[in-house]
């Protein structure tokens, strides 16, 4: 799966950005280029090749060098730029997963767990805050909290821990909210199926019939969840990392869009489609590894010699 | 009554949602002796599984809640028994066999884990200890002990029962409440597993409550039986007293409904009418509605219990005239080879 939807991804952007209206020479160049500057600029990024051509060159590209092209702005190769703004994105996105998942499937077990109290009541408003709350508002109003009010936090940047924080809560509680919603949902789900009550006839204790029984049952979705919410996040969150000054991919990208840099914006979005696909691929590996069902699909049972299967279908 | 291994006393059971409360179980007594096998045999929402949950405190609640009655096991009343208690309780003292056992597995957990998992949270052995009794109880049941490390999804119905049975019977309990045990695994799983049932309890010297709408299941495995409708116990009674001296008319119903293989019948005969609407019983009998013999007195007022032999419970106030009726003759007659 992963290849056809890298090449669609590729042509589907390369044809936006070629059709796209705005030559790249006159912007790069600015207004006092001459036609001549402008032709050679064409010329020098291939621009006057037919559209075809220039797909195939930059496919070539791709698939024999991992080249994506060169920038326009910086003349550096679009892939160094994008690995060194990666880094911060994967942290940013790594640390916002962590906070959504532990205040998401905590909140959304005790949301489930004491269904319609006055805990649930409280968790489901906040998610539904969180859900419907913009990045970048929340972000701005954590700043003035933190950082403006009460001065406990850095306002902008990712160098130390310190500064991470509070990007981090700007993204993680979004997710949060959704984790939440979905683990509440998978959970009550869980909770009234019969293997649960047979957990309790057999004498378990209330923590590890949630924990172990119930939860593991319900990590499938929990675990889509959070694998798309992720997949989203390692794209570069554009708001809260232009708020807090965050050097990662969204801000390379919108920079890029700015000015019409087409090698790393198709660079950029072949990147993240890179990274989606990825992460999916990893999802599914999860759902075997959370789900034995799943996993005989995958890999064949150990084949039983004759006489004890003979054996086996006699005892039945 | 001290040899009483388990004496439910007046239990009852109500589920509410909103103004309505759902009788599932009113009042019903009863005692199993320790090695005494009790059949509880009822049709559909009679209350036959919301009595074996009460028992374990198993209900869920809201929306259900046990509105009173003890249940009293080895002297020690499980109603008032704290939380804690009562884990020590389930599994260990009492344990359960559900009725669906294609649902009553935990599918992502090995069959041999769930086991192992019993064994360690009631007697306090380690891992490998427990694996190996798990490894034992599986073959006890049947299955090869290499299939340890399968999951439920691998098992059919039939083994998926003898999982759970091998579950209930890790720590000896000395009560197995077997909730339908049968009821959906096919006919000649069925025989097997009742066997198997039978077997173990005799050699684990457990008692027995048999959750079961099938007359035949209780001719076989139990010793005695109770009849229950409308969340009542109508008839209770060792086995000669239930199949060839029935007095209670639902308990005959009961008994007609089964099809006679020597008789040409073209439809079977189903006792008429519906159950009473468990959210509006009725003052009187439950039964009165589909009842050949009602007369005023029976919509009147609760009926009392009446005890026409020692051990012959029946709650009904026409058993003598129901005794000396042409109709129980014509059942007797029906049955008299089958009960000796």
């Amino acid at each position: 799966m992963m290849i056809p939807v890298l090449i669609g991804v590729s042509f589907a952007i390369f044809t936006l950005m070629y059709f796209a209206p705005g030559d790249p020479a006159d912007i790069i160049l600015g207004d006092m280029a001459t036609e001549a500057d402008k032709a050679m600029f064409r010329k020098e990024h291939g621009l006057d090749a037919p559209f075809v051509v220039q797909y195939f060159y930059y496919v070539k590209g791709i698939v024999t060098r991992a080249d994506l092209g060169t920038s326009y702005v910086t003349k550096q190769p679009v892939t160094t730029e994008i690995l060194q703004r990666f880094p911060a994105t994967c942290k940013l996105a790594s640390l916002s997963v962590i906070v959504a998942i532990i205040t998401g499937v905590s909140a959304g077990i005790v949301s489930a767990t004491r269904q319609y109290s006055l805990l649930d009541n409280i968790c489901r408003v906040v998610s539904m805050a969180g859900v419907s709350m913009p990045n970048f508002w929340m972000g701005m109003m954590l700043i003035i909290l933190f950082a403006v009010v009460l001065k406990w936090l850095p306002p902008s940047g990712f160098s130390t821990p310190r500064h991470w924080i509070l990007p981090a809560i700007t993204i993680g509680s979004s997710s949060a909210a959704t984790i939440m919603r979905m683990t509440r949902s998978s959970m009550l789900e869980v909770i009234r199926q019969d293997y649960i009550r047979t957990a309790r006839a057999r004498g378990e204790s209330e923590r590890v019939v949630i924990w172990n029984h119930a939860l593991k049952n319900a990590l499938i979705p929990i675990i889509t969840v959070v694998g798309l919410s992720f997949g989203r996040l390692l794209g570069g969150a554009v708001m809260t990392e232009s708020i807090f000054s965050i050097a990662g991919l969204g801000k390379l990208m919108v920079d890029a869009i700015k000015v019409k840099n087409i090698p790393m914006i198709q660079g950029g979005v072949l990147f993240i489609a890179f990274v989606m696909v990825l992460l999916n691929l990893l999802v599914d590996v999860l759902y075997a590894y959370a789900d034995p069902r799943i996993r005989s699909q995958y890999v064949r049972p150990k084949v039983r010699s004759a006489p004890e299967s003979k054996e086996a279908l006699n005892a039945e | 009554m001290s040899n009483r291994l388990l004496e439910v006393k007046n239990l009852v059971v109500k589920y509410r949602s909103g103004k309505t409360a759902v009788h599932a179980v009113n009042g019903i007594s009863f005692g199993i002796r320790k090695g005494e096998s009790l059949g509880l045999v009822g049709e559909t929402g009679a209350g036959k599984t919301t009595t074996a949950l009460a028992i374990l405190r198993l209900i869920a609640s809201p929306p259900g809640k046990i509105e009173g009655g003890e249940v009293e096991y080895d002297g020690k009343n499980l109603l008032e028994l704290p939380e804690s208690g009562m884990r020590h309780i389930r599994g260990n003292r009492i344990s359960m066999i559900f009725q669906d056992p294609m649902t009553s597995l935990n599918p992502v957990m090995t069959v041999g884990d769930q086991i192992a998992a019993t064994i360690r949270l009631h007697r306090k052995k380690s891992r490998k200890d427990a694996a190996v009794e798990a490894r034992n109880m599986l073959e006890l049941v049947g299955i090869p002990g290499e299939r340890y490390n399968e999951y439920p999804h691998q098992f059919s119905g039939g083994m998926k029962q003898r999982v759970m049975i091998a579950i209930a019977l890790s720590c000896n309990p000395s009560l197995l409440i077997a909730d339908e045990p049968t009821t959906a695994l096919d006919v000649t799983i069925q025989a097997q597993v009742l066997d198997l049932i039978e077997k173990l309890k005799r050699e684990f010297d457990t008692s027995l409550l048999l959750i079961t709408h099938d007359l035949g299941v209780v001719a076989e495995v139990c010793e005695n039986a109770a009849i229950m409708y409308a969340g009542e116990i109508v008839e209770y009674g060792n086995l000669r007293h239930i199949y060839k001296g029935t007095l209670h008319p639902y308990t005959q119903g009961l008994f007609e409904s089964i099809p006679n293989i020597d008789e040409d019948v073209r439809r079977l005969k189903p006792i008429e009418g519906m159950m009473a609407d468990p959210t509006r019983l009725p003052q009187g009998c439950a039964f009165a509605l589909r009842c050949p013999y009602k007369d005023g007195g029976c919509e009147k007022n609760a009926i009392p219990v009446f005890e026409p032999e020692p051990g012959h419970l029946v709650k009904c106030l026409k058993w003598s005239e129901i005794k000396g009726s042409d109709r129980r003759k014509r059942l007797e007659e029906r049955r008299g080879e089958r009960i000796a």
